[in-house]
C-alpha cells in the first residue's frame, strides 16, 4: 500500500526526522491560507499522486510549455495561481503511464536553499534477508538510471536486525553520501529514525530522493516515497487510515476487500488461477498464443465458494473481457470448491463472453462433474496448453 | 535415493488442530504412511486429534516436548500469519533439523527476525509460503496433491507451488517421475533457497536430471545459474529444464507472491531467463511445455 508525500512527511516527523513545514490542500481556495501559516518568501507547491517524477511531468490539460507538476513560487499569488492551474487536472509521469493521474491534492511546501541533493532508501535486501539503506550522492535523478549508468555511485549498507543502526553504520552512510559538518551530527539522528520508523510501520519502501543538505549545512527529508507491506497492515490501523482509494483501479479495491491477488491489466482474456506462479505463467501462455491477459488473478490456496464467485464477479465485470479462463491446479485448492463457486457467479450473473475452464488436481473429477452438471456453456480443458489454445481461439471466431 | 525427507523423517505439526492442519495432516498420513508423529498446541499438551477417518495424533505443549517424546525430525507449520514466525523461531529453538512453514502472508519483518535466528541455527527452514516437500512413496510434507507423483530421476525446485504441481504432473506424464520436488517458496525473505536445493540435487546419485522453475523477483535465479556455472567447471552438470513465470507482468506491480515484483530495474524475466540458458538450463517459453522440454533435453 502507498501513500501520499504529505503524508509520509506527517509520519517521518513523528520519528524526529527533519521535514519542512507543510499544509496539504484539496481546493484551490484553501491554497492562500494554507501559504499564509508558512514562512515563506519561498514555497513550492507539489502535486500529490502515488506515482514519481512529478516534477518533470506534464499536465494533459495545460499546453506543453506549462511547467510540471512539483512548482516553485515565489509569492502568495504565485501558490494560489499554481494551485488554481494544477488542482483537477491531469498529470503524466515517467510512471503513471499515458492515463496520467488526477491531481485532487496538492502539498504546499516551505522552500529550502539546497547546497547538495543526495539519494537515501530503505528497503528489504532479500539477498541477505536484512534491511538495508541504499545511498548515493547522485539525488534528485532518477536512481534506477545511475544504477545502470554508474553503479559504483550508489552504496548499500545492510542492517543486522539484533543490533539495530549502530555508529558504525551511520558512519559509513555518511561517509558514502560525503556528509560534514553539521550534517554529520544529523545523520546520527536521521539514520537510526528513519530505521525506527521502517521496522516500527512495517514499510515495503522508504525513498527519501533527494535528502538535501541544505546552504546552512543541515539535512533535510526533501521528498518521501512510503509504501507498506500488505501482509502486516492487519496491526497497523494508523497506516490503513491513510489509505487513498482513488489512487487504486476500483476494480483492485474489490478486489482487496476479497483478500485476492487482482492486478488489472489492459488485454482482454479474464484470468482467475490459483498460486501465483501459475497465473502469471497462465498470463504469459496467453501472451505466447497471440492475445493479452485482462488481468492478473490469484485467488490464493483456501479460497471459498464465497470468494471464488466474487473474484469471477469482478473478472466478468471489467468491460474488456471478452473471454475468460480458469486454470486451476489443485493442492490446498479443492477443485470442486472452484467449480462451485463459478457455477454459483455465472447463475447470478450471466455468462456474456466465452469461458474456458482447466481443472487438476485434488478432487479433480468432483469438479468437471459439477461443470458438466451445471448446464452452463463451459469448455473443458485438458491441460493448460489446451486452456489457452481454447481462450483464444473462441475469442478470435 | 532423495534429497532432505524420505521414510525415515518424522514429522510434527504445528498448527494442527487448525482446518487447514487437519486437512493436511490426513492427506499426509494417508500418503504412503507419511510418519507424522505428533502436534504441537500450548493449551491442549496432552490431548489427542482425531481426524476425520479416525486417525490420532497425540498433541504436546512445546514443539522440545514433542520432539523429546517423539524423535521427530522435521515440523510443519500451518499457524496463521500473524503468530508463524513466532512458530518458526520456536521449532528453531527447539532444534528441529527441518522446518517447512507453509503459511501464506507473514509480515516481511518478521522474516527478517527469523533470518537472523535461523543463520545462528542448524536448522533449514523450507519456506515460508512454500507448498512443501515430498518424496514419491516415502514422505510428503504440506500441501502438494501426491496422486500427481510417481517415483523417478527428475528433481524438481519451483519458487511457486502450482507450477510445482505442473512439473511434477507433466514429468510424471512423460514417464520421468520424480526423486523429490521441493517448493521453496514466494516470499522475498526465505530460509532454503535454489542453490541449496540445487547443490543437494547435484549430489544425490539418483536425480538424474532438473527442473528449475523461477519468477520475476530478485536475484536468486540469477545467483543460481551462475553456481551451475561454476559447479559445471569442477565437472558438476545435471541436465535441466526450467521456466520463469511472469514475462508479461508490469513493472513495479506485486504479482500476488510478496516476492514477485520487479523493481529499481531488476527482476525482470528475461534477464533470469537469459542467466539460465548462460548456465545450460533449456528454459521453456510455455508453462505446458516443462516435461517435453526436459525430455528433449534427455535426447540431446
Amino acid at each position: 500500500m502507498n501513500i501520499h508525500e504529505y503524508q509520509a512527511k506527517a509520519l517521518l516527523k513523528g520519528y524526529g526526522a527533519p521535514v519542512a513545514q507543510g499544509v496539504a490542500i484539496l481546493k484551490a481556495e484553501e491554497a492562500e491560507a494554507a501559504a499564509k501559516q508558512l514562512p515563506g518568501p519561498l514555497y513550492v507547491v507539489k502535486s500529490q499522486i502515488h506515482a514519481g517524477g512529478r516534477g518533470k511531468g506534464k499536465f494533459k490539460e495545460l499546453g506543453p510549455d506549462a511547467k510540471g507538476g512539483v512548482r516553485l513560487a515565489k509569492s502568495i499569488d504565485e501558490v494560489v495561481a499554481h494551485a488554481k492551474d494544477m488542482l483537477g487536472n491531469t498529470l503524466v509521469t515517467a510512471q503513471t503511464g499515458e492515463a496520467g493521474k488526477q491531481v485532487n491534492r496538492l502539498y504546499i511546501e516551505d522552500g529550502a536553499d539546497i547546497a547538495r541533493e543526495l539519494y537515501c532508501s530503505l528497503l528489504v535486501d532479500r539477498s541477505v534477508g536484512k534491511v538495508a539503506f541504499v545511498v548515493s550522492t547522485e539525488g534528485g535523478m532518477d536512481i534506477e538510471a545511475v544504477a545502470h549508468d554508474t553503479p559504483e555511485k550508489i552504496h548499500t549498507i545492510a542492517i543486522d536486525p539484533e543490533a539495530g543502526v549502530t555508529a558504525d553504520d551511520v558512519s559509513k552512510i555518511a561517509s558514502a553520501l560525503a556528509l560534514e559538518g553539521a550534517a554529520v551530527e544529523d545523520a546520527k539522528s536521521l539514520f537510526p529514525a528513519l530505521y525506527k520508523a521502517f521496522n516500527e510501520k512495517d514499510m515495503a519502501l522508504l525513498e527519501v530522493n533527494p535528502l538535501i543538505v541544505m546552504q546552512d549545512g543541515h539535512l533535510r527529508v526533501l521528498d518521501a516515497k512510503m509504501s507498506f507491506d500488505g501482509n502486516a497492515l492487519f496491526r497497523h490501523d494508523d497506516v490503513k487510515a491513510l489509505r487513498d482509494e482513488t489512487e487504486e483501479d476500483a476494480k483492485e479495491i474489490e478486489a482487496s476487500k476479497w483478500d485476492l491477488a487482482y492486478v488489472a491489466l489492459d488485454g482482454n482474456i479474464g484470468c482467475m488461477v490459483n498460486g501465483a506462479g501459475l497465473a502469471m505463467a497462465t498470463m504469459d501462455i496467453i501472451k505466447l498464443y497471440g492475445k493479452e491477459p485482462a488481468n492478473f488473478c490469484d485467488v490464493g490456496g483456501g479460497a471459498g465458494k464465497e470468494k471464488v464467485a466474487a473474484a469471477f464477479k469482478i473478472i466478468t465485470a471489467d468491460p474488456k473481457v471478452e473471454g475468460i479462463l480458469v486454470n486451476i491446479f489443485g493442492g490446498i485448492m479443492k477443485c470442486d470448491v472452484i467449480a462451485e463457486g463459478v457455477v454459483a457467479a455465472v447463475q447470478e450473473v450471466g455468462l456474456k463472453v466465452p469461458l474456458v475452464v482447466r481443472l487438476e488436481g485434488t478432487n479433480v473429477e468432483l469438479g468437471k462433474k459439477i461443470l458438466n452438471e451445471s448446464g452452463l456453456a463451459i469448455t473443458a480443458a485438458d491441460d493448460l496448453d489446451d486452456a489457452a489454445k481454447k481462450i483464444v481461439a473462441a475469442i478470435k471466431g | 535415493m532423495s534429497i532432505i525427507v524420505n521414510k525415515d523423517t518424522k514429522v510434527l505439526v504445528q498448527g494442527l488442530t487448525g482446518k487447514t492442519g487437519t486437512f493436511h495432516t490426513e492427506q499426509a498420513l494417508a500418503y504412503y504412511g507419511t510418519q507424522m508423529v505428533g502436534g504441537i498446541h500450548p493449551a491442549k499438551g496432552g490431548s489427542n486429534w482425531t481426524g476425520s477417518k479416525g486417525e490420532t495424533l497425540p498433541i504436546f505443549a512445546s514443539v522440545a516436548e514433542g520432539k523429546e517424546k517423539t524423535g521427530a525430525n522435521a515440523s510443519v507449520i500451518y499457524v496463521p500469519p500473524a503468530g508463524a514466525a513466532d512458530a518458526i523461531i520456536e521449532a528453531i529453538e527447539a532444534e528441529i533439523p527441518f522446518i517447512t512453514c507453509i503459511t501464506e502472508g507473514i509480515p516481511v519483518m518478521d522474516m527478517v527476525r527469523v533470518k537472523a535466528k535461523l543463520d545462528k541455527s542448524k536448522s533449514r527452514l523450507l519456506g515460508p509460503n512454500c507448498p512443501g516437500i515430498l518424496t514419491p512413496e516415502e514422505c510428503k510434507i504440506g500441501i502438494m496433491p501426491g496422486s500427481i507423483f510417481r517415483k523417478g530421476s527428475v528433481g524438481i525446485v519451483s519458487r511457486s507451488g502450482t507450477l510445482t504441481y505442473e512439473a511434477v504432473f507433466q514429468t510424471s506424464n512423460e514417464g520421468l517421475g520424480q526423486t523429490t520436488a521441493v517448493g521453496i517458496g514466494g516470499d522475498p525473505v526465505k530460509g532454503t533457497e535454489f542453490i541449496d536445493v540445487l547443490e543437494m540435487f547435484l549430489a544425490d546419485d539418483a536425480t538424474t536430471s532438473i527442473i528449475m522453475i523461477g519468477e520475476i523477483g530478485g536475484s536468486a535465479e540469477e545467483d543460481a545459474a551462475q553456481f551451475l556455472i561454476d559447479e559445471a567447471k569442477k565437472g558438476r552438470k545435471k541436465p535441466m529444464a526450467g521456466f520463469i513465470a511472469g514475462r508479461t507482468a508490469p513493472k513495479g506491480r506485486t504479482m500476488g507472491h510478496a516476492g514477485a515484483v520487479v523493481s529499481g530495474g531488476k527482476g525482470d524475466a528475461e534477464s533470469k531467463i537469459a542467466a539460465m540458458e548462460a548456465a545450460g538450463i533449456k528454459v521453456s517459453p510455455s508453462p505446458a511445455r516443462l516435461g517435453k522440454t526436459l525430455v528433449e533435453v534427455l535426447k540431446g
